[in-house]
């Protein structure tokens, strides 16, 4: 259960090497967590990752998850919640692509959309229908400013991550009573190994910050976390640039 | 039977979580409804002024006994029968006319008498009467099974639903022991104190000739005033004490003479999570200035006495979005120095915390979770939303429990697990009679699952 600041005690990990994750498992079990499940395509970082964790004290388990195989997410992530309630998911697994590439070969574009949209949608509804049995929990979903407005250097990216962020946003409506809060996390440019030798951009920030802004978000049960916050207004802003001159901005 | 799927949380507003709501109107209906649980159990609940996650079950089925509320005659021994779901409140207001009065009156009249017994709350003569479940001489528990048992006092079952949480079952009734009262009104002495040493010196001075004490805690003062406070204690007052005009009806708690010559007890509360500390640290000034330097015989309504509070809107409204977490722990006698740390903590913080009640507790109750143990007892609500507060009261716990002291399990919210069971040196039997009575956990509320209780 979560205590009166939000705080959880269990944790499930979707994308279990995730550094922005793996960084907010961290703080979360500096607080409450006790129970940790990390869930990831088996690799010897996703043990070494579980292995940190447990360092910490945390009692940590990983299961075999892929994204892309929509069609056992309802197995595998079941077998999970059977075990005991889940008080947070975190749902970090995600790929960025490589948009020059993808542009040339569609297959390749079509993986990212399906890892980052359509794994999202099978594991994000199985999640929620297992949390709203519970009545209880968080849904914390990585979404991304890229899905805010769509950018010529990284669209396929951002238009999986769209897609991601009105189905979270919308699920959280459908979710509103049932005791299940549903969190859009909407991180900038944050310096992980996904973002490496990528040329950094305004208001870059780290692991850390974003996941300190998850535990906050969780206390205050907030609905959307921008990260930096700055970045709310400024996408506020960038929405409502006119595409001719949005094209010719240096973002 | 009414039933429908709520958002509930406790008086706090902090983590709430959604169940079914079943409201019972007979124990025919309350048994069916422990009988037809799901597999995440049942809990019962009464007003939910238990200010953390004690009365709400996540997922499972609560059952609101708020609707199980007849009250019996009282025989000449002052023995009363009445349901479960009854509000002190009401209780008082039915009995005091009679002579009469709930033999544990706490802070707050809108607690249920379920409540009270599986809180196993504290009044403000704790050292003169013990907590509420040593007057009910028998009560009626609603088992995993779907039964009726009678459970009487002295037994293990009794002893583990005194301060049980509702962990052991649905009480569904019960027979208390009342007391008698010679008249409708308090005659009520105050002072005030300029530290916390002076306020404790004050507190064991006076003895135990006015029974009921409690003192208000400014804990926004600082220096020298650190612990400064405003000591109220009271008796029943007698027929010789009474206004010449309050008439014939000595009794009634509404007489006009209640009325019209007594000023509202106690301060407005004040928004402590929307203000900042200045402003806290203003009203409660005001507060401390406001109140008499020593004042003794002062007449008031036993209403007004005990429930000052309820005059006023519910004042865990103004806490805002976050809520409130209330703290209130016990150290014994002898650990006055850890009392001392802990509001010296609390004012360094420039927190704004405006309700702060210090107690005195005697003997421990029999109960196998009851709060009360010999020594002080300060209560404090804070807004959740104070940046690291968490940590704090983690260490404030560790502190508490390093004195042999321990943390109320009725009001808590945000407690470790591993801290519960320190504190607690009960709660292992209490497991192993759940266990054997309740081997399904029909039993459950988010309390119990986030301490494993
Ligand atoms: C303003 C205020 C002042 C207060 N002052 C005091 C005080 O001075 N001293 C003190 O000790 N406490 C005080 N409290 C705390 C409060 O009185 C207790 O937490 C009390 O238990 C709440 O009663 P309730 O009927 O609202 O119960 P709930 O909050 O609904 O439930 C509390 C617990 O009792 C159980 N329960 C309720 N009914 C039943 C039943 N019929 N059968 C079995 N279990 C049941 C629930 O499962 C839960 O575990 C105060 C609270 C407030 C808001
Ligand atoms: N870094 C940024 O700048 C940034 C900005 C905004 C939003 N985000 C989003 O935040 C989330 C986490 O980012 P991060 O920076 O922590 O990235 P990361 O370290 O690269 O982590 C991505 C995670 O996704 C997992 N994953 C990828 N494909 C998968 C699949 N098919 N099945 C299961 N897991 C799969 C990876 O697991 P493997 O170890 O198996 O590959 C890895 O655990 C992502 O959704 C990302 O889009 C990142």
């Amino acid at each position: 259960m979560k205590d009166a600041f939000g705080a959880p005690q269990s944790l499930l990990v979707l994308g279990g090497t995730s550094e922005i994750a793996l960084a907010t498992a961290r703080r979360l079990i500096a607080l409450r967590t006790r129970r940790v499940w990390l869930a990831g395509r088996p690799s010897p970082a996703l043990e070494s990752a579980a292995a940190e964790l447990r360092g910490r004290g945390a009692d940590v388990r990983t299961v075999d998850f892929d994204a892309l195989d929509s069609a056992s997410h309802e197995v595998v992530l079941g077998k999970v919640f059977a075990e005991g309630d889940i008080d947070v998911v975190l749902m970090a697994f995600g790929v960025l692509g490589d948009q020059a590439r993808d542009e040339e070969e569609p297959m390749a574009a079509v993986r990212v959309a399906q890892t980052n949209y359509t794994g999202a949608v099978s594991a994000g509804l199985v999640c929620a229908g297992a949390l709203q049995a519970q009545g209880h929990g968080s849904l914390v979903v990585l979404s991304s400013v890229a899905g805010e407005r769509a950018r010529r250097a990284d669209f396929i990216y951002g238009s999986s991550k769209a897609g991601l962020d009105a189905f979270a946003q919308g699920l959280g409506d459908a979710l509103q009573g049932t005791g299940v809060q549903v969190m859009v996390v909407r991180p900038g440019f944050v310096r992980t190994r996904a973002t490496a030798g990528r040329p950094e951009q305004p208001l870059a920030t780290g692991p850390e910050e974003v996941a300190a802004a998850i535990v906050t978000g969780l206390r205050r049960r907030s609905e959307t976390v921008w990260v930096p916050g700055s970045l709310r207004v400024v996408m506020a802003a960038l929405r409502h640039v006119p595409r001719p001159l949005f094209r010719r901005l240096p973002v | 039977m009414s039933v429908d799927t709520v958002s509930l949380s406790g008086w706090g507003r902090t983590a709430p979580t959604t169940a079914v709501r079943f409201r019972p109107r007979t124990h025919e209906e309350a048994a069916a409804a422990v009988r037809g649980r799901g597999p995440r159990g049942v809990i019962a609940r009464g007003l939910g002024r238990s200010p953390g996650d004690a009365a709400q079950n996540a997922g499972g089925s609560v059952l609101d006994l708020t609707g199980l509320a007849r009250i019996g005659g009282v025989d000449a021994s002052g023995a009363l029968h009445c349901d479960a779901g009854v509000s002190l409140e009401r209780l008082l207001r039915v009995l005091l006319p009679l002579g009469w009065l709930p033999p544990v009156v706490p802070g707050t009249g809108r607690v249920t008498v379920g409540g009270a017994i599986a809180s196993d709350l504290p009044g403000l003569d704790h050292r003169r009467s013990g907590s509420f479940a040593r007057h009910v001489s028998a009560l009626e528990l609603l088992t995993a099974d779907g039964e009726v048992r009678t459970v009487l006092p002295g037994t293990a079952l009794f002893d583990a639903t005194a301060g049980g949480l509702g962990l052991t079952g649905v009480i569904l009734g019960a027979t208390l022991r009342l007391r008698r009262v010679p008249t409708a009104l308090m005659s009520v002495s105050t002072e005030r104190a300029e530290d916390l040493d002076d306020l404790l010196a004050r507190f064991t001075a006076g003895g135990d000739r006015l029974p009921y004490a409690s003192a208000w805690i400014d804990l926004t003062a600082r220096g020298r005033a650190t612990g400064r406070g405003i000591l109220t204690r009271g008796e029943h007052a007698t027929p010789d004490m009474r206004p010449a005009h309050a008439g014939r009806t000595l009794l009634s708690p509404r007489s006009g003479g209640a009325r019209g010559r007594f000023r509202l007890p106690g301060c407005p509360p004040v928004p402590g999570g929307l203000f900042g500390p200045a402003p806290a640290a203003l009203y409660n000034e005001v507060r401390y200035r406001g109140a008499p330097r020593a004042r003794t015989g002062e007449l008031r309504p036993v209403g007004a006495f005990f429930h000052a509070a309820d005059a006023y809107p519910d004042a865990n409204l103004l806490y805002g979005r976050g809520g409130l977490v209330r703290y209130r722990f016990t150290v014994g006698y002898g650990q006055e120095e850890t009392l001392h740390r802990v509001v010296r903590r609390i004012a360094g913080r420039r927190g704004p915390a405006v309700r702060a009640v210090l107690q005195r507790f005697g003997a421990a109750d029999p109960g196998g979770l009851s709060f009360a143990a010999p020594g002080w007892s300060l209560a404090l609500d804070l807004p959740a939303a104070l940046p690291g507060l968490a940590r704090f009261l983690d260490d404030v716990d560790e502190e508490v429990a390093a004195a042999g002291g321990r943390v109320c399990l009725a009001k808590d919210s945000r407690m470790r697990p591993e801290a519960a069971a320190a504190m607690y040196p009960g709660l292992a039997g209490f497991q192993e009679l759940r266990a054997r009575l309740d081997p399904t956990e029909a039993f459950r509320s988010d309390l119990s699952r986030r301490l494993g209780l």
